[in-house]
């Protein structure tokens, strides 16, 4: 295989096996997993083969009672999604979420540089069972590699067959569009890429209407699911729903992908199993992270993308089960892991992730487009020790306005914090404008010393120096 | 509508039961109830786009209270809305703070300051004090995105409402957000400016001093500015309008929302053109032919010019005296002048038209469509000129119409116009052929046959061309009439006041208040006690006539024949037969520059009165500036002439004139001048119902045209050579000069590249002109614009003729 310009692909890194079932992941170990050769050799297309035996009502009661959760970062179970889709009203579309954008997040293009295959036939099966007409396939932009092998997968599965007019010979016909994205992370947002799909710029719609289900592409019905919730419908469809919730806890059945980044001895994409499997099993088990870098001390971790609320060593035994992280302060989102050990210099970090959020703003509502460049001079200038005692106060007035009232965290036992419950409230339409300060705020209130330390010594402006400063 | 009353939805709002309209965003149902939310990016006449996040409000849908944007929740049965409590407090200073973090606090010098959203709100809901210590955002300021309207990038708080308004109203989607976050600017297409018709409404609803009008900028400051409410008479539609002087200089027009007219927008002619009335070019002193050189206009007084025009009248006698124009009048000069005719003069010879328009009993005749009616009709067809170029406002109603879904616009006609974008069909035919397309269109099987006959239909119909007489147009009329009786009928006449001047009798064979000669009212008998027998002479007829000896006299109301009317040989041959030319006018025009008595009158803004648009709703228009030197009004300068000629119009002030309107017009009875002058002026108060029988005529063959022919198709550009735009600095240069458009492959057959210059040959002349190729023409179709700079098209038409042909040849 060779890329643009035929420098060879190394074989896409990062997964690392472990002994917990594979769901998804099952052929991540071939060199040629990417093929169709490998994959019809190895049971692929057999979940679409026995979907196509049975009626879409059938297929759609199965994921439903496989209560398969939404892989994206909402948790939302696809098969209650499905049933959003107002009846009667056709065409309605399916649109594929693979605008994996989220700091730390790396599974989904694992996905589809390694299995496009078990993606498509997920595409298809979702596309029976709701009676959808049309696929588009939206891929991240910088994501060169799975553009290129999702695009050659979708050709070989349209010579073969699988996809187009009459597939497998049934009634069922269905197109896959792929299409790329400009390299926006706010499209990630499903109405977003909904307008970036249609040609517009990438920007949330307004709700309501909340859910595409009702009206999405083209004013049309509309299903987003994520890349790795549709790769667990073949198994699910070739399985049975009772062997998927076999795995894995009653509410947070199967297994999950995991991305694990930062200061751990093997960093990389896991596939766990859901809702029994702690963070501690994740980041300090020998079969998977293998502990903290250098044996030093965790000092706080990201549970579930940039975007979410740190936790601290006190959190390490929480499973991946979202009704129990909630409550902590956090969620689990998009499965990725941020380890942070005792060298850690949090202020930094922190400035590091808003700074992210607040480039990647798309403009459209105040909150977000002013109040996370503001948080991000203000934060560097704490890292840079101009900051003020009064700066500290500042970062949670300025934030107070994109998410007012109480904003989630975790607790902190040693000095008697408690946890304040996901989720928060927000100005904005979207939670790009949220994200931008919640790192802010974990690092603020878990670790108020450090940023004590940066300021100390610096005297509160006063307004008459402001005055001077401008 | 329906006869059923809409039900309702009760919302609580700040502890008070509102019945709110089902669908209704919870803002507007809020501004009914008096209570503000402020906002930066909602506006009512466009779609909520939720961007500002100023409108947050507390709102309890039953699940405990939650900030939500007012202009994105529709009311819901029992809502409880709190505009007032802390958390609200606390998000409008938040997002105050926000927009001032990069706003520049250039209020000082900004245009805005003063009237400015983002000001006021920020005193009434603001923090009071900014925490933002860091750099402000920078860009190049000013830059111009068009002739007319500079884009200040540092203050715009992006709103999306100019934005939205250029795609969503205007159908101009020229400006756009470019860049991300906090870089987002709104910006033209490289090499695109925002050459909209309408680009001045972004500058009005801009919530900040991001746009600003170049003819405005620096101009005033919003408190030195006094305003009253007016009615635009640039064109026929009658936009509402609010006048703006400072130091007794018309500084600035705002667009005023009413709903049957324009919904708050103004066209950039109607906007900017107060520059011509302060223009210094203005008449303001009587001019006098020098008996010593006939090249010259002398200054005089009042007394020598009434009493010369006086004089030449007088010597005519009745039947030798004819008045052309009137349209740029108000109701009562018009009346005035209608009845000096009558009464005083004893003439019938008037004619508000230029022989440009619709017969006056056509237009006074057919069943009458408001534009409001227009916009809801299952089907609108447009069969007459460009309605971007002439009607613009009439334009944007039923572009926002039709987009919606309201209408359907069907179209029939020579170019492609600005309807091509909205209309539901579009088809070309030659000049002079509509009513032979339309029948065609009836009788085959299309389905906009039926879509025509069975559902309501609203006919916006006018002259496609003045290259192509009346005719044409009253052919349609008459297949209308026949085979589509329950149409209804939109005159497109541009001239400002033309459906008042025909109201009020100016027009040959036709009385005020939509009656006819041969059928006087009582009333009208006993205060005009004298009445010409029969009816007299058209604006053609009276050109026609005085080119051969048979009108002494020739009055000029406002009127530049010479320009305006189609056929500029016949008008120059009248003049150069006539004995007098008077003329009443604000400038010297190419005509009244012919003329041997010239007398200045006041213009816009200058007067008070009435005006009636295209649908016949009369509205008030407001006198805000002192008028120059010793202007008059025209109904004066009627009065004065009467009394000279040795009567008496019996009228000493515009409301006696609205009084004797009132009394002597059958349509306008009822219409007092306390109605006028009352609540209902601000919507106007549509006058209905005629006694005037429309003639018309039955569809004829037009002429083939010959081989070597080219079919003239001329109609009006809203940037011509008028006096509105050439005596008005900012817009003068807009105006561009004409090229004869012509299809590419008829240029081809002619062995003549686009670009270069042809002789032009008609029955009229032979003149040399810039042949330009363009694949929008007709085959066999050349289109020249009416009336711009450097020379119109009326020179090579013959105003007798059903169409026009011409010919191209190589020089």
């Amino acid at each position: 295989m060779t890329g643009i310009g035929g420098t060879p692909i190394p074989h896409a890194p990062g997964f690392v096996a472990n002994d917990t079932p594979r769901i998804v992941t099952a052929r991540f170990d071939y060199e040629d997993s990417y093929t169709l050769e490998r994959y019809e050799a190895t049971g692929g297309y057999q979940g679409l083969r026995k979907a196509l035996q049975q009626t879409p009502e059938e297929v759609h009661s199965e994921v439903r009672d496989a209560t398969l959760l939404g892989r994206g970062g909402a948790g939302f179970p696809a098969g209650v999604k499905w049933g959003f889709c107002p009846p009667g009203v056709w065409p309605r579309y399916l649109v594929v979420n693979g605008d994996e954008s989220e700091p730390g997040t790396y599974k989904d293009r694992l996905l589809m540089e390694l299995d496009p295959h078990q993606l498509i036939e997920g595409c298809l099966i979702a596309c029976y069972a709701v009676g959808l007409s049309q696929c588009f396939l939206y891929v991240r932009g910088e994501m060169a590699v799975a553009q290129e092998r999702v695009a050659k997968a979708l050709n070989d599965a349209y010579s073969a067959g699988y996809i187009g007019k009459n597939i497998l010979d049934t009634e069922f016909s269905v197109d896959i569009i792929l299409h790329w994205g400009a390299g926006a992370y706010v499209v990630g947002e499903e109405t977003a890429l909904i307008e970036s799909l249609e040609g517009n710029r990438g920007m949330p719609r307004l709700k309501p209407p909340y859910f595409p289900a009702a009206v999405g592409l083209y004013g049309q019905p509309t299903i987003v699911n994520n890349v790795e919730t549709l790769s667990n419908l073949p198994w699910i469809l070739e399985h049975g729903a009772e062997a998927f919730t076999a795995i894995g806890t009653e509410s947070s059945p199967g297994t999950r992908m995991v991305a694990v980044s930062g200061h751990v001895q093997r960093p990389g994409v896991y596939e766990i199993v859901n809702g029994t499997t702690t963070f501690r099993d994740l980041l300090y088990s020998e079969e998977m992270c293998g502990g903290i870098r250098n044996e030093n001390q965790l000092k706080a971790f990201v549970p579930g993308g940039g975007s979410a609320p740190w936790f601290t060593p006190a959190q390490l035994d929480l499973p991946f089960e979202g009704s129990q992280i909630g409550p902590e302060g956090s969620m689990l989102g998009s499965g990725a892991i941020i380890v942070m050990d005792e060298t850690t210099d949090i202020p930094a970090a922190a400035l590091t992730l808003t700074k992210f959020y607040a480039h990647e703003s798309c403009g459209k509502c105040v909150p977000c487009r002013e109040g996370g460049p503001w948080l991000e001079q203000i934060l560097r200038r704490i890292v840079d020790g101009l900051g003020t005692p009064r700066d500290l106060d500042l970062l949670f007035e300025v934030g107070e306005t994109i998410c007012p009232g109480d904003f989630p965290h975790a607790a902190v036992p040693s000095r008697g914090i408690e946890a304040v419950p996901f989720p928060y409230r927000m100005t904005t339409i979207c939670f790009v404008g949220p994200s931008a300060f919640a790192p802010i705020h974990s690092a603020l209130t878990l670790f108020r010393e450090e940023f004590e330390e940066k300021v100390a010594g610096n005297k509160n402006r006063t307004m008459i120096e402001v005055a001077v400063d401008v | 509508m329906s006869d059923t009353p809409p039900s309702e939805v009760t919302v609580t709002i700040n502890g008070d039961e509102f019945e709110a309209r089902p669908g209704e965003m919870l803002i507007a149902a809020a501004d009914r109830a008096g209570v503000h939310i402020p906002r930066f990016c909602y506006h009512e006449r466009m779609s909520s786009v939720g961007m500002c996040r100023m409108c947050l409000v507390d709102i309890d849908t039953g699940r405990g209270p939650m900030l939500q944007p007012s202009c994105m929740v529709p009311v819901a049965e029992g809502m409880v809305v709190d505009t007032q409590s802390e958390e609200t407090k606390r998000a409008q200073e938040g997002i105050l703070e926000f927009l001032l973090v990069n706003h520049p606090l250039d209020c000082p010098v900004c245009d805005k300051g003063g009237e400015c959203p983002l000001q006021d709100q920020t005193m009434a809901y603001g923090p009071g004090e900014s925490r933002f210590v860091e750099e402000k955002r920078h860009y190049e300021k000013p830059i111009p995105i068009s002739d007319l309207v500079d884009l200040d990038r540092e203050r715009c708080i992006l709103c999306d409402r100019c934005t939205r308004f250029a795609d969503e109203i205007a159908g101009d989607p020229l400006i756009q957000f470019t860049e991300r976050g906090s870089s987002t600017q709104v910006l033209t297409f490289p090499d695109e400016p925002f050459s909209s018709y309408f680009s001045g409404n972004t500058v009005q609803i801009c919530p900040v001093g991001a746009l600003t009008a170049a003819p405005y900028r620096f101009k005033a400051r919003p408190w030195d500015l006094e305003q009253v409410e007016s009615t635009c008479t640039t064109c026929s539609v009658g936009c509402r309008v609010a006048v703006e002087s400072s130091r007794n200089q018309l500084v600035r027009y705002l667009g005023v929302d009413v709903e049957s007219v324009n919904h708050g927008w103004l066209c950039d002619k109607g906007r900017f053109d107060y520059e011509a009335v302060n223009s210094g070019d203005r008449l303001v002193t009587p001019l006098v032919r020098d008996d010593h050189d006939q090249h010259q206009l002398l200054g005089t007084d009042w007394g020598s010019a009434l009493a010369r025009a006086a004089e030449a009248i007088e010597q005519a006698g009745p039947q030798r005296v004819g008045i052309i124009g009137g349209s740029r009048l108000t109701n009562e000069d018009a009346y005035a002048w209608a009845k000096l005719a009558r009464s005083v003069i004893g003439t019938d010879n008037v004619d508000a038209q230029l022989g440009d328009g619709l017969p006056a009993d056509v237009v006074l005749g057919l069943p009458t469509a408001t534009i409001a009616e227009t916009c809801e009709a299952d089907t609108v067809l447009i069969v007459g000129p460009d309605l971007k170029e002439e009607l613009p406002i009439l334009h944007l109603r039923l572009r926002v119409a039709a987009t919606k879904g309201q209408t359907k616009v069907i179209e029939i006609g020579p170019i492609v116009t600005g309807a091509e974008t909205y209309a539901q069909r579009s088809i070309s035919c030659r000049s002079g052929e509509a009513a032979k397309t339309l029948v065609a269109l009836l009788e085959s099987d299309d389905p906009l046959g039926d879509q025509l006959r069975d559902g309501s239909v609203v006919a916006v119909l006018g002259r496609a061309s003045m290259a192509e007489s009346a005719t044409p147009a009253l052919e349609v009329a008459s297949v209308i009439r026949d085979r589509l009786p329950h149409a209804t009928f939109l005159l497109a006449l541009r001239r400002g006041n033309v459906r008042g001047a025909l109201d009020m009798g100016l027009a040959p064979g036709i009385l005020p208040g939509r009656t006819t000669i041969d059928d006087p009212s009582e009333s009208l008998i006993n205060r005009w006690q004298n009445l010409p027998e029969k009816a007299g002479l058209d604006t053609t007829a009276m050109l026609q006539a005085a080119a051969t000896g048979e009108l002494d006299t020739l009055i000029l109301l406002g009127a530049d024949p010479l320009r305006d009317f189609p056929d500029r040989n016949l008008a120059m041959d009248a003049f150069r037969q006539v004995k007098t030319v008077i003329a009443i006018d604000n400038f010297v025009t190419e005509s009244v520059s012919h003329a041997d008595v010239v007398m200045p009158s006041t213009a816009y803004g200058e007067q008070e009165g009435t005006t009636t648009n295209i649908e016949g709703r009369v509205s008030r228009l407001a006198q805000k500036i002192t008028p120059p030197g010793s202007t008059r009004d025209d109904w004066m300068i009627a009065a004065e002439l009467a009394w000279r000629l040795g009567g008496d119009l019996g009228v000493g002030s515009r409301e006696e004139i609205w009084g004797e309107i009132e009394q002597v017009a059958p349509s306008h009875a009822g219409v007092t001048i306390e109605r006028i002058c009352g609540p209902e002026a601000h919507e106007g108060i549509l006058i209905q119902g005629s006694s005037v029988n429309p003639k018309l005529v039955t569809p004829q063959e037009p002429p083939v045209v010959d081989g070597y022919g080219l079919r003239l198709v001329s109609g009006r550009k809203l940037w011509d050579a008028g006096t509105g735009v050439s005596h008005s600095p900012s817009l003068r240069h807009l105006a561009e000069e004409p090229t004869l458009k012509v299809h590419p492959g008829d240029l081809q057959r002619l062995g003549v590249p686009s670009g270069t210059a042809v002789r032009v040959i008609s029955t009229r002349t032979t003149e040399t002109l810039l042949a330009v190729a363009d694949d929008t023409i007709l085959r066999g179709t050349a289109v020249l614009p009416f009336n711009q700079p450097g020379g119109g098209a009326n020179r090579f038409i013959d105003a007798t003729a059903l169409v026009n042909d011409i010919r191209i040849e190589t020089l």
